[in-house]
């Protein structure tokens, strides 16, 4: 059985009076395109900023290909640069992560703090650039972007490290439908590339196309974990986990009633 | 409208300012053209010149050259005009108000009433101040209009600027906007819940509880970004690249630049 990429042991994990996550275990095995599901609040983001090194638990234990993840040796060069290039977050709010004052910039910015020779790094942003389609955007500056277009570049920002870990914060959200669709055409795509994907999301329409497996989360618990299949026939778990919701709407022939059936909840 | 309001309006006439400029700074003018370590590099030393000549014509000329300059770009002197010398003549007449009384020398006028004498020298003082700012205003706006803000920081590094310096203010450049945005988002949300007006006491006590809540939500942000940069390695140092290009009308311009310099300083002895 391989390594798992992440191996998380009984973790919990408090926001002051807080718990966002409690007691979780899991492990998420190499090459993988895992979902985790979840409503607002049940501890996905928070995890996911634990697996890259951003958050540390109070209690537990997270190990990345089978080595601990820590404050401290994340302190240590020899340890963070390999994990840093390794493992990639696209922030749900791409604001937080445009930091720079161009796109070009913003792609350049992971390749110099890992100090790539410069020519490489030219060579990779402009590479990067033409497969996301965003080299007319290489000058401006993150603020006249939509969010379509933000998203893209912040993916780009990540990939251009060619990560072997890709960690995805709700990456339709606040999409439009042409630019969501775009998005996952491209998770899809990213799977030829043998990465382990880990996304968040509570959109079960896109969950059978961006995943090969899933969890659910409420209340930062693992509630339920299987292939999308099996979790998405579970209506009574995903009405319970406020991933679908009963509610009333008129058919064709103008009856009006309400029933639970799969919905997912789109912000 | 009340003070934060205004201000708010103000920031954002401002920021709609800046988005004209980076149009303006994509025109296809002369300086637009210049390498932007060649324009600081020879604006800087065009407003050392023209602060330190010590005659008129000199700076004069210097005003004059940063004109033709601004035609070449495409950069109108009527905007200039709104922009810069108008706002400038207020700001720098007001500190020269008193020169002309405060200087002694040849009495040219007296103040009715008051009997204030108004000296000669009082008054050349108070034209080199102004021509002074005017010049060196002029040729700083120039710079800005002509150049992208965020290449114009890159552009300092030639000044030895330190990377970190040029970094901070690049992103406080990136950031402002969206303060500002959420800021404007924050008062129109609370303007579309109001009906009537406020007592002075109640829009001060709001104006504090947006203060308070736009302080919170930069920390927030500033948190949060600092983890974006980790996450994509960042641990303490900062890297750039620089992109700029060398061609021949740079040297042109640059040793255009020289020569006028020189002239300035020779001349205005």
């Amino acid at each position: 059985m391989p390594v798992p990429v992440f191996e998380v042991r009984e973790v919990t994990f408090r926001y002051h009076e807080v718990t966002a996550l409690d007691h979780l275990s899991l492990a998420i095995p190499p090459g993988k395109r895992v979902a985790l599901l979840g409503a607002n609040g049940s501890g996905k983001s928070t995890l996911l900023r634990i697996l890259d090194g951003l958050a540390f638990p109070q209690k537990g234990k997270i190990t990345f290909c089978g080595e601990p993840l820590t404050e401290e040796r994340l302190q240590n060069p020899e340890f963070a640069y390999p994990f840093r290039r390794r493992v990639g977050l696209v922030f749900q709010n791409p604001d937080i992560q445009l930091f720079s004052p161009t796109v070009f910039d913003e792609v350049a910015f992971g390749p110099l703090q890992l100090q790539w020779p410069k020519e490489k790094v030219r060579a990779t942003v402009e590479e990067m650039l033409e497969v996301m389609k965003i080299t007319h955007l290489k000058d401006r500056s993150p603020h006249h972007l939509s969010t379509g277009e933000k998203k893209r570049v912040t993916l780009a920002s990540v990939l251009v490290l060619d990560p072997e870990v890709l960690l995805l914060d709700e990456p339709t959200a606040a999409l439009d439908p042409k630019s969501a669709s775009q998005m996952i055409d491209f998770l899809i795509g990213l799977h030829g590339g043998a990465k382990t994907v880990v996304t968040t999301t509570h959109d079960l329409d896109i969950l059978e196309d961006i995943a090969d497996g899933c969890f659910v989360f409420q209340t930062g618990r693992l509630v339920a974990a299987g292939t999308p299949a099996e979790i998405l026939l579970q209506t009574s778990l995903l009405e319970q986990t406020n991933l679908v919701h009963a509610h009333r709407h008129i058919h064709a022939s103008g009856e009006a009633h309400s029933h639970p059936h799969l919905h997912g909840h789109k912000h | 409208m009340n003070f934060l309001e205004r201000t708010l309006t103000s920031f954002l006439n401002a920021m709609e300012h800046a988005l004209d400029a980076e149009a303006l700074a994509k025109a296809d003018g002369l300086l637009q053209r210049v390498d932007p370590r060649t324009k600081v590099i020879g604006i800087l030393t065009l407003i050392i010149a023209a602060a330190t000549a010590h005659k008129l014509w000199v700076i004069g000329a210097v005003f004059a050259i940063a004109l033709a300059l601004a035609v070449c770009s495409r950069i109108s002197p009527l905007l200039l005009a709104r922009r810069v010398w108008i706002p400038v003549l207020l700001f720098a007449g007001i500190i020269a108000l008193p020169a002309p009384f405060a200087i002694p020398g040849r009495v040219v006028w007296r103040l009715p009433g008051l009997g204030w004498a108004l000296t000669a020298q009082g008054l050349l003082s108070a034209r080199y101040l102004v021509t002074r700012v005017e010049t060196a205003a002029t040729l700083s706006v120039l710079l800005i209009l002509s150049t992208p803000w965020t290449r114009v920081l890159k552009a300092l590094r030639v000044l030895r600027v330190p990377v970190v310096v040029v970094v901070i203010l690049g992103m406080a450049y990136r950031y402002i906007f969206l303060l500002l945005e959420s800021a404007r988002d924050m008062l129109e949300s609370r303007r579309s819940r109001m009906v009537g007006e406020l007592r002075g006491s109640d829009r001060r006590r709001l104006a504090a509880a947006s203060v308070g809540v736009l302080m919170s939500k930069t920390l927030q942000l500033s948190g949060d970004v600092y983890s974006a940069m980790l996450a994509r390695g960042f641990r303490g140092e900062v890297y750039m690249l620089d992109d700029f290009r060398t061609a021949a009308l740079d040297w042109i311009m640059l040793s255009l630049f020289a020569g006028i310099v020189a002239a300035a300083f020779y001349y205005g002895r």
